[in-house]
């Protein structure tokens, strides 16, 4: 099924059966997949079954892509979501962050959809108007030629981005915004840990820090109840109040706290019930450990349900949403390379990454590539249902035979997400980054951006 | 002042996971003039992911101060071989060719050999040099021997190496395991064999795969 031989699945199970501790981590890549939850969820299970959890040395963790991308889902990023874990469709937790926010909890909107989701109702022409804040969908979302057909259709559009983004020119007006350094926060990073930034320059011109053109819209639309902030300090003040009692619980968090112990872990409660004992100065460094309480279990046990008892969830296999097949005989997998970031919005301008890594290549096997008549170096044609990208080849033996590989952070006819599927996870709503099925070949010559340079080069 | 002695220089390749942080950071020295004076090379592309760091090695006979015309490459007291001499270097490239590693670079458009001096502005007070500072899996270390004994129980480190028929000392170490016989590392006795990579159809594939 994996492709992967069975003496090799024997030997790491050996490996992690008899060491004394473990660790199992992982980055987007199990989780790139229309079944990425099971797929976590079978990882989760085999740190359970082997209770290499809740102590010392042992533990599971999932690397996330982004800064703050941690911190971003735990309070609300998401439209389902509310502050400190909180569901937007739980009656008790709509009342609870109402009052912080001070308005009736029917005054607080319904679910809304997820990032996918809302590129589709703009194609249906459900959603007329985006207010986007440093999203470049058309570099980072599957199937990007349907996203950019999308974007074209926004009777309204504004973008909020610090540089010039594939995106923003989609926008029909474009607010100049700010990056981390030229504002001050905090962030929270894999462990759950809330470290601070702190702002060194100034933003540029009229660039001014997300938050202040927030607040200046909600005042434009005479909405400015709960949008008078003086301070990114003063927003913090009201996260601490708002995530206060949830799951993920930051009310005991202040900046010195944070400052004074190279960060702090959540959970960190400013109380705890009677016979609890208080989380020390760094907060909750383990979560699960022997002993603990949980707001779920209430000290019955080290895990977050009533009984406290850890749940192993049955992960059934599902293929991908497209199989190979004769017509698209080749995978296709996407993801990242050291020297760029994202949807390379930054460092596509910084000169000495973009000679690291000047252009995406497409990592083929050197089985592969001399059925294809292929050699290193050569322009390729990756073709997928959705959309071709024509790349150098980089002949490599480090890839699956049945596999190529193309980074993904560049914009335009560079672009790997022309070709990858927008299929997603029915739970988590991750696209399948990770397979779609495409047909590889040399192409006649080079393509028309090959002579088109990046701003630094 | 001089790098104090019993701080030293240790590359373990082994660790290298090639995020070129090392690379941005030589560039930031104070004495690089922006340039970065590290080699992060893949061994191998085609075969494995394995990278590896070069960084002056600075011998203790150095050859490319001795192949030096006008005298421009000069090691001070303490060990450390520095970039030649803007006034000296008369741009032959001697040095260039002659270097066993391969460390000193042409700098054309300055006319000036330039070369790693282990960020003499920063070692020479017992700071460590900016790609030891910054390298997260300290493949590129700068400490003590009894640190570096201690993190890394299972390689020693060897600071002995053949060049056809030259021996070399050098002040910085390279680490390597424990139970390897050798008391030198031959610097071109395997120029000549294929790389040894991470082959995935070794342990990945059970049967052939049609693609």
């Amino acid at each position: 099924m994996t492709g992967i031989a069975e003496k090799t699945i024997r030997k790491a199970a050996e490996w992690w059966g008899t060491a004394k501790t473990s660790f199992l981590m992982h980055a987007r890549g199990l989780e790139h997949h229309s079944h990425g939850v099971a797929n976590v969820l079978g990882a989760i299970n085999i740190v359970l079954a082997s209770g290499r959890i809740g102590r010392p040395n042992c533990g599971y963790a999932t690397i996330t892509g982004q800064g703050n991308g941690q911190g971003g889902r735990e309070h609300g990023q998401k439209c389902d979501q509310l502050p400190g874990g909180r569901d937007l469709i739980n009656t008790q937790d709509r009342a609870y962050v109402a009052q912080v926010w001070g308005m009736a909890p029917e005054e607080l909107p319904q679910p809304g959809v997820d990032a996918y989701e809302i590129i589709r109702k703009i194609d249906k022409g459900e959603i007329k108007g985006l207010l986007s804040i440093c999203f470049n969908p058309v570099v980072s979302l599957p199937d990007n030629n349907f996203v950019r057909q999308a974007l074209s259709k926004l009777d309204f559009f504004v973008a909020i981005d610090f540089f010039m983004s594939a995106t923003s020119r989609y926008a029909h007006v474009v607010l100049p915004g700010s990056l981390q350094e030229e504002d001050e926060g905090t962030v929270t990073q894999l462990e759950g840990r809330i470290i601070r930034i702190n702002k060194v320059v100034d933003a540029p011109g009229d660039a001014r820090p997300d938050w202040m053109i927030i607040q200046d819209i909600a005042k434009a639309l005479g909405r400015e109840r709960g949008f008078t902030f003086g301070s990114p300090g003063e927003i913090f003040e009201e996260l601490r109040v708002a995530s206060k009692g949830g799951i993920i619980d930051y009310s005991g968090v202040t900046y010195e706290r944070v400052e004074q112990n190279h960060g702090v872990f959540w959970p960190c409660p400013s109380e705890t019930p009677e016979g609890v004992p208080a989380p020390g100065p760094q907060g909750t460094p383990r979560l699960f450990e022997a002993g603990s309480w949980n707001p779920i279990a209430k000290g019955a046990g080290p895990f977050y349900f009533p009984d406290g008892k850890a749940r192993f969830n049955p992960t059934p296999y599902r293929g991908p949403a497209e199989e190979v097949d004769a017509d698209y005989p080749v995978i296709l997998t996407t993801g990242r390379v050291v020297s760029q970031f994202l949807s390379g919005n930054q460092t596509r301008r910084i000169g000495p990454l973009v000679d690291h890594y000047p252009e995406p290549r497409i990592e083929i096997h050197p089985r592969l590539a001399d059925k294809l008549g292929i050699a290193d170096g050569d322009w390729t044609t990756a073709e997928s249902r959705r959309g071709t990208c024509t790349l150098r080849a980089a002949v490599v033996t480090t890839i699956r035979p049945d596999t190529i590989f193309i980074p993904y952070h560049w914009a335009g006819r560079k672009s790997a997400n022309q070709l990858t599927i927008s299929a997603q996870d029915p739970i988590s709503k991750i696209p399948e980054y990770k397979v779609c099925a495409v047909r590889v070949r040399k192409a006649a010559g080079p393509p028309e951006h090959a002579s088109v340079l990046e701003p630094q080069q | 002042m001089p790098v104090p002695s019993e701080l030293e220089f240790f590359i373990d390749p082994g660790r290298c996971i090639g995020c070129q942080s090392c690379i941005q950071a030589c560039a930031e020295c104070d004495t690089h003039k922006g340039q970065s004076m590290i080699q992060l090379d893949y061994v191998d592309r085609g075969r494995s992911t394995q990278t590896l760091p070069v960084i002056c090695m600075h011998c203790d006979s150095p050859t490319c101060a001795e192949v030096c015309p006008a005298d421009a490459i000069k090691r001070t007291e303490d060990g450390v071989v520095q970039s030649a001499r803007k006034p000296r270097c008369i741009a032959c490239n001697n040095c260039v060719l002659a270097c066993p590693f391969g460390v000193p670079k042409m700098n054309t458009k300055m006319n000036l050999m330039m070369k790693c001096d282990m960020c003499y502005d920063r070692s020479s007070v017992g700071l460590k040099p900016m790609c030891a500072s910054v390298c997260p899996s300290q493949a590129l270390a700068f400490g003590t021997r009894e640190e570096m004994a201690r993190l890394r129980p299972r390689a020693k480190p060897v600071n002995t190496f053949q060049f056809g028929a030259q021996t070399i000392r050098t002040k910085v170490n390279v680490m390597v395991p424990n139970d390897a016989a050798q008391e030198h590392i031959d610097v071109t006795a395997a120029m000549h064999e294929p790389t040894i990579g991470h082959e995935v159809l070794d342990d990945v594939f059970d049967t052939q795969v049609e693609a």
